[in-house]
């Protein structure tokens, strides 16, 4: 007999093994995605190590490459590893994304820099991101199906959402260790060719192998085994998936008119943001990832928030107005970051000092004896804590005429057969508290767009196909959107920005970079107002 | 409702090809404007930006397609709808 003590017990049971589910899955997904993001994080230090000395821009914008291409192949990834998953099961398919990742992250941090083994460094470092962006496109799709198809009918939204806070709390956990390690180890130590920025990607191995032992307590999805146990599982996941008309239509669908605006917003407001202060508006390495981490900490809740929200009224409004906003308001965000960094808002105190100056404190370059550098440090501090720091160096080459192994002697300025015309000047700008939290306030805002565009997907995806092929049909566009469209948001919009550069506007248009993300969330967001559905579909059993 | 979605339909077939061209066009001109240093980075980008947004522009042409031709008028309400 039934009692209500033991309904009681059973809900109970339930929901502790909901929470299990979540949280297992929670952990290796956060674990991929702090695996992926160590990479951008570190591009400007991996573009020195991995690249010729001398490349610069180029080997920036090479690294930020392979940093894409890791993106790239993440849908490839989505047909290699679903059509695993709706083969074999989702337990093992996730499992094995997990070690591949967590392999191909750990040997990044072994492979020595372009000065030891040249140009095979770039080539191996290419194989191995193009390993862990197809062990991602594996893993989310997996996560999402195995945790939505526990989830009771009516919550999926709100479960889910547990998984959908794992990309960003990745990218945080990603930004702590980076910056813990660097403040411990100083810049120097971090930056050199076995120094501290290798941490992060050694620390991987550590962090899957004990999420790998969680994952290996984890039981069949219980659709995924009662499909296997009538024999109903799908005996060509692609061709069914890609092949057949009806379910084709509703890939494209979700694609355009959902994953494609998504991916844009997500990539705009946690990495195009980040990439914007930091070499845009010079804001120093450390307080541009603090200002990250304390923003996205603050916006996380919200994506269990508008997960939960989708359950009730439905998943189409919540993301199309997260879109929408976005569309209508990061032209004015960004420019308002310009504003508040700019050194013409700000008041001047009489704190104006140069520490460093002039000709006689000369920097021999250490290749180079005929090659000197000429140093000079200007200080500006505000009123409102605000801190400017100008390094401008300027090159000088001269004959030699104290002998080979010496330095030139500047002095004699009939010895010098070069000057740079154009002296390089770094800037790097502390903000002050004020400002500091305007800046904070402004990228809180970008991350929750993302959490009302990202938060219900994972359900509405889910939602949208037939158990036996879900894996494979939802993970195909989730990663074309997020992968290729979101993930080419700083590549393109560096880009687009180099394109705007003129020699009577050598900065270029700052702001171009925008339109990119602008565009394709504009396009998304009408195919999705037309034509998606608002209805939430309460039986996945199918 | 299902005439705006087949006229749109029309707009996304139009658009795609559209956005081939101007892409092809933009690589074409930027190639020839760069520098013999910078040459080979210029068609790298242009090659990967190319090689990814042609197969997703017909896709596109597809979605467009099936929207022009009302395939989307209704949406399937079950699993069964999709594999029937």
């Amino acid at each position: 007999m039934i009692t209500g003590k033991t309904i009681a017990m059973n809900a109970e049971k339930k929901q502790s093994s909901i929470a299990f589910v979540i949280g297992a899955s929670s952990v290796g997904t956060l674990i991929e995605w702090y695996d992926f993001y160590i990479f951008g994080m570190l591009a400007t230090i991996l573009s020195k190590q991995f690249f010729p000395a001398e490349a610069g821009t180029a080997a920036l914008l090479s690294t930020l490459a392979i940093f894409a291409a890791g993106f790239i192949v993440r849908p490839f990834g989505a047909l290699v590893f679903g059509r695993l998953g709706d083969l074999i099961g989702r337990k093992h398919t996730f499992l094995l994304t997990l070690v591949i990742m967590g392999g191909s992250t750990f040997a990044i941090g072994l492979v020595p820099g372009f000065a030891t083994i040249g140009w095979a460094a770039p080539i191996i470092v290419l194989v191995l991101r193009l390993l862990q962006g197809l062990a991602l496109g594996g893993e989310y799709g997996g996560a999402a199906t195995y945790v939505a198809e526990h989830a009771p009918a009516g919550q999926r939204g709100f479960w889910t959402s547990w998984i959908q806070t794992t990309a960003t709390l990745g990218l945080f956990l990603a930004l702590g260790v980076i910056i813990l390690i660097r403040s411990n180890q100083g810049v120097e130590n971090f930056s050199a060719e076995w120094g501290g920025w290798r941490y992060p990607f050694w620390i991987s191995i550590l962090l899957v192998g004990v999420s790998v032992l969680i994952r290996m307590r984890m039981s069949e999805s219980p659709m995924f085994t009662k499909l296997k146990s009538e024999g109903k599982t799908s005996t060509n996941p692609l061709k069914e998936s890609f092949g057949n008309k009806a379910n084709f239509k509703m890939v494209l669908l979700a694609l355009f008119g959902a994953v494609m605006g998504q991916g844009v917003v997500w990539y705009t407001g946690q990495f195009y943001a980040q990439s914007f202060i930091e070499t845009v508006c010079k804001i120093d390495f450390v307080q541009s990832r603090n200002i990250m981490l304390v923003a996205i900490l603050m916006a996380t809740p919200c994506f269990v928030i508008f997960g939960w929200l989708s359950d009730k009224i439905g998943r189409k409004w919540i993301m199309l107005l997260g879109m929408l906003l976005a569309i209508l308001t990061y032209r004015p965000i960004y420019k308002e970051f310009i504003a508040i960094t700019s050194a013409s808002n700000r008041t001047q105190i009489v704190d104006y000092r140069i520490t460093k100056a002039g000709p006689l404190m000369p920097l021999v370059d250490v290749k180079d004896k005929h090659k000197m550098y000429i140093r000079q440090v200007i200080d500006t501090a505000y009123l409102d804590g605000s801190h400017f720091k100008y390094t401008i160096t300027d090159t000088l080459i001269g004959f030699n005429e104290l002998g080979v192994n010496r330095p030139i002697n500047l002095l004699n300025p009939t010895l010098i057969k070069y000057k740079s015309p154009k002296p390089n000047v770094v800037i790097e700008k502390t903000m002050g508290k004020s400002a500091t939290w305007d800046i904070i306030w402004l990228i809180f805002i970008q991350i929750v767009y993302v959490t009302m565009v990202y938060g219900p997907i994972a359900a509405f995806l889910v939602e949208m196909f037939p158990t036996k092929i879900r894996y494979t049909s939802m993970s195909l566009p989730y990663h074309i959107g997020n992968g290729v469209f979101g993930g080419l948001v700083p590549f393109l919009g560096t880009l687009i920005v180099e394109f705007t550069k003129t020699s009577a506007n050598p900065a270029g248009d700052v702001l171009a970079g925008l339109w990119y993300p602008i565009g394709v969330a504009a396009v998304c967001f009408i195919i999705g107002l037309v034509y998606l559905s608002n209805k939430v579909d309460q039986n996945v059993m199918d | 409702m299902n005439t705006l979605k087949k006229v749109l339909g029309v707009v996304w077939m139009l658009l795609a090809p559209t956005i081939i061209c101007f892409l092809v066009y933009q690589a074409n001109l930027k190639i020839i404007a760069a520098s013999e240093s910078t040459k080979a980075n210029v068609i790298l980008q242009w090659a990967i930006i190319l090689i990814i947004f042609i197969p997703i522009c017909v896709g596109f042409f597809l979605f467009g397609k099936y929207a022009a031709t009302n395939e989307y008028a209704q949406l399937p309400s079950s699993s069964e709808e999709i594999q029937n």
